[in-house]
């Protein structure tokens, strides 16, 4: 039997892409939840809830990163200067916010607002960039001879802004629902409200974002059953049960939400991103940089993908075990009062 | 069409990037090994002087830790968006290493960081050693995948290029394990080490000079002048090896380091001067005739090439190479001097530390970032014009990006690397002016044993130490 190499590292690079978008989600959420707190115990115990996870969870997104350009590298070359600003503005954003779990501890007075400052800032600023990297990836990228073949600012329109701003509401519902998770007492009540606001932002821009999806992109559309001519149920149909899974998970969220529970609204938050990132692999598929390129002509060399995938087949269990003790480690409320170091 | 300027604001933007990196990783590998030591002896000898001292330079570690994940994130997109041809030609031979480097290291790392840093009384004392333990050791992991990278990029093995120009790796073991890289990572290394104790023992000394008595900053400095004392001679020795690797397999590199302009036997060693390329001449130079090739670990007949017999195009900057050169080697000296006085002086059990050494350590403190971003201008200037040698050449290599998105980018990271370097600089070397305090706060509070029952059912990572300064 030969292993059909691309394929698997296509799977791979979409599960380290899906892992970093709803781990780190929820950590950019809390960010991004970062002025709405009341206090400033408040916001230390938001930060607290997350800062033994944080650096684990980018690590995804560099294995996203890494893992594009070891297995597909001409897509990893093609992305990256097609998407040079918002990913630029990404990175800038990422240095900010993630600096200031530790200085913030060290700040005194403004040197503690500064950071409190850049960790808000830097966490909506990094979604934002992440929302206009999805939208310009989901318009497509223009493509000549295997290279970005377009202009600096094609990722920029109104569809791509709406994606951005889609994406801010959702990671602020993992945000808010992971800390209604995580808390006690106000902040607790708190989250429960800023993940109700959130909720209804996230269903109504996710609802947004999936029409205009359809309307400005025929190939998306054709995908799921909305031709030039009509309306094709055959084809829609199989594509049903994603969007049932993110009414689904938004039904949990309200559910979870309306019977005080403390960690359904978060899980439902989880399967509303995991219905969107479906819905888009089965838009794009077999393209790995729409609408040219598929992931077998991005794919690196067979012998490579081999050898790497012989390292991940061992450490990818490994990780995940490692990543799972850890958050076990870290389980329960985090105290309004509690500092670290 | 991809004009000059796109290009030297690509590799601007990338010796900017690279340069601030480095500083944290090697502060951070030699770091989490001296924690990782530190809380083994504390857990050996129960001594409260060790556990002080974790607790204290854990804290460093942290800052200095953090900023290396920030700007290493940048490191693994920069490489798609400014140098996308780089990354196709190279994907197929070193996409890998750097894949592993993500997976054996940085999860590794990342994880048990935060074990580390926040449980302290959360798991048991053999765990929380085990997740320091591991932290160090994934920072050296690291180093391997990312030095056997670079080290194929200076001297490539093991690969063929295909009839339509793409690479393919024919041997992944000469890949990895290419002639140049077990000394060039041993070198790494042991410049982590030295960096770290040389910045320890700054600080202690700092710390000293104000009072000579503190028990915390006495070992520490102890503990720092072993390092330089052992590891600066050896670090003198490979690096030898590493020239020797470097005459072997990159002799233009050599040549440029040492400016060699002709090809001949017998040549001098030239010790300061001003390498002109143009003019292909080294300016007021002082230089020792018959002893270069002595140097080099070759008779004195042998002909050692020089730089005229390369075509000109294909010329490192000479100065630079040079110049850097002669800073790393020049501090390395001064390391092993700065090892061979505290020995004499100060590490005698009861001595009283002598002012005059402190001051020198505490002038050497810095200087370990120093000769490390010296030794990588070395390493990288001195394989110019190529960024795969023999292979692809750095002009070649850069993306279809414009100038005016990557100056824009670049002014971004000089903004926010600036922002964040100085917030650094400032957070460590206030902790450091303070000092390891006799009762050094733990992370958590102390009402709750580690590992007993209560302390697992909490949900708290920490308690109200948050004002450690």
């Amino acid at each position: 039997m030969t292993l059909d190499l691309p394929l698997i590292w296509a799977g791979l690079i979409a599960v380290s892409v899906l892992m970093y978008v709803l781990l780190d989600g929820f950590d950019l959420g809390v960010g991004i939840l970062f002025p709405f707190a009341r206090s400033p115990a408040e916001r230390d115990a938001m930060m607290n809830s997350i800062a033994p996870y944080w650096d684990g969870n980018e690590t995804w997104l560099v294995l996203g990163g890494g893992g594009l350009f070891a297995a597909f590298p001409m897509a990893y070359a093609i992305v990256g200067p097609a998407l040079y600003l918002p990913l630029m503005l990404m990175l800038l954003a990422l240095i900010l916010r993630g600096v200031a779990f530790e200085f913030r501890l060290h700040g005194r007075k403004r040197g503690k607002a500064l950071w409190t400052a850049a960790f808000a800032g830097g966490s909506l600023t990094a979604t934002l960039a992440q929302g206009l990297v999805l939208g310009g990836f989901i318009q497509g990228i223009t493509v000549e001879n295997g290279a970005f073949a377009g202009g600096p600012f094609d990722w920029l329109t109104p569809y791509s802004l709406l994606v951005a701003v889609g994406l801010v509401a959702g990671y602020a519902l993992l945000g808010a629902t992971w800390i209604a998770w995580r808390s006690e007492h106000q902040l607790h009540e708190d989250a429960r409200r800023w993940a109700a606001i959130a909720g209804l932002g996230t269903a109504g821009l996710l609802g947004l974002v999936s029409l205009f999806t359809l309307i400005v992109h025929p190939r998306v559309a054709e995908r799921w059953g909305f031709t030039g001519d009509g309306f094709v149920l055959s084809t829609f149909l199989p594509h049903l049960p994603i969007p049932l899974l993110g009414l689904a998970g938004l039904g949990v969220v309200a559910w979870g939400l309306w019977k005080h529970s403390h960690h359904a609204p978060f899980l439902g938050a989880l399967l509303v991103f995991l219905s969107g990132y479906i819905g888009l692999a089965a838009s794009f598929f077999p393209n790995i940089v729409p609408y040219d390129v598929t992931f077998r002509q991005a794919a690196n060399e067979t012998g490579a993908l081999g050898f790497m995938l012989v390292g991940v087949a061992i450490l990818l269990p490994v990780i995940l075990g490692y990543t799972a003790w850890v958050y076990w480690i870290f389980r329960g409320k985090v105290a309004a009062d509690a500092g670290y170091h | 069409m991809i004009d000059l300027d796109a290009m030297v604001l690509a590799r601007l933007q990338f010796a900017f990037t690279i340069a601030f990196h480095i500083i944290f990783p090697s502060f951070s590998i030699g770091l989490a090994s001296l924690l990782a030591v530190l809380e083994g002896l504390w857990l050996s000898t129960r001594r409260e002087v060790f556990r002080n001292l974790y607790l204290f330079w854990v804290k460093i570690f942290a800052l200095s830790f953090g900023m290396g994940v920030v700007s290493g994130v940048v490191m693994s997109y920069q490489l798609g968006t400014n140098w996308s041809v780089f990354a196709q030609v190279s994907a197929p031979v070193i996409g890998p290493l750097l894949a592993f480097e993500v997976l054996t290291a940085f999860f590794l790392e990342a994880s048990f960081l935060g074990i580390m840093l926040f449980g302290w009384k959360k798991v048991g004392p053999g765990l929380h050693f085990t997740a320091t333990l591991l932290v160090a050791i994934g920072t050296l992991i690291s180093a391997f995948w990312i030095l056997s990278a670079n080290s194929w990029m200076q001297f490539p093995t093991g690969f063929a290029i295909l009839p339509d120009g793409s690479l393919i790796a024919t041997d992944w073991w000469k890949v990895v394990f290419n002639p140049t890289f077990p000394t060039r990572l041993l070198h790494m290394s042991m410049a982590a080490f030295l960096t770290t104790a040389l910045a320890v023992g700054g600080a202690s000394a700092f710390v000293l000079l104000r009072d000579p008595e503190q028990e915390e900053s006495r070992m520490a400095l102890k503990m720092a002048i072993g390092m330089f004392a052992i590891v600066a001679p050896l670090q003198l020795v490979v690096g030898h090896f590493s020239g020797e690797e470097v005459r072997q397999h990159q002799p233009l590199k050599l040549a440029a380091i040492e400016a060699y302009w002709e090809t001949k036997p017998d040549q001098a060693q030239s010790l300061v001067g001003l390498p002109d390329r143009d003019a292909a001449k080294t300016h007021g130079e002082i230089a020792i005739p018959g002893i270069g090739n002595l140097i080099q670990g070759v008779p004195k007949d042998t002909v050692i090439q020089g730089l005229e017999d390369w075509p000109r195009e294909d010329w490192p900057v000479v100065g630079l190479v040079y110049w850097s050169f002669r800073i790393m080697v020049g501090l390395g000296l001064a390391m092993i001097g700065l090892g061979i006085w505290g020995v004499i002086c100060c590490l005698k059990p009861a001595s009283t530390p002598n002012r005059w050494f402190l001051r020198a350590a505490i002038l050497m403190g810095p200087m370990g970032f120093v000769a490390v971003i010296a030794g990588w201008i070395v390493a990288e200037a001195g394989r110019q014009p190529w960024v795969i040698t023999g292979v692809l050449r750095t002009r070649d290599a850069v993306s279809p990006v414009g100038a005016g998105q990557i100056s824009a980018s670049l002014l971004g990271f000089m903004i926010i690397y600036a922002i964040v370097f100085s917030g650094g600089a400032l957070y460590i070397l206030r902790l450091m002016a303070r000092g390891p305090a006799p009762h050094e706060p733990s992370p958590t509070s102390d009402d709750r044993a580690p590992g007993t029952p209560m302390a697992a059912a909490s949900g708290e990572p920490g308690d109200a130490e948050g004002s450690a300064s």
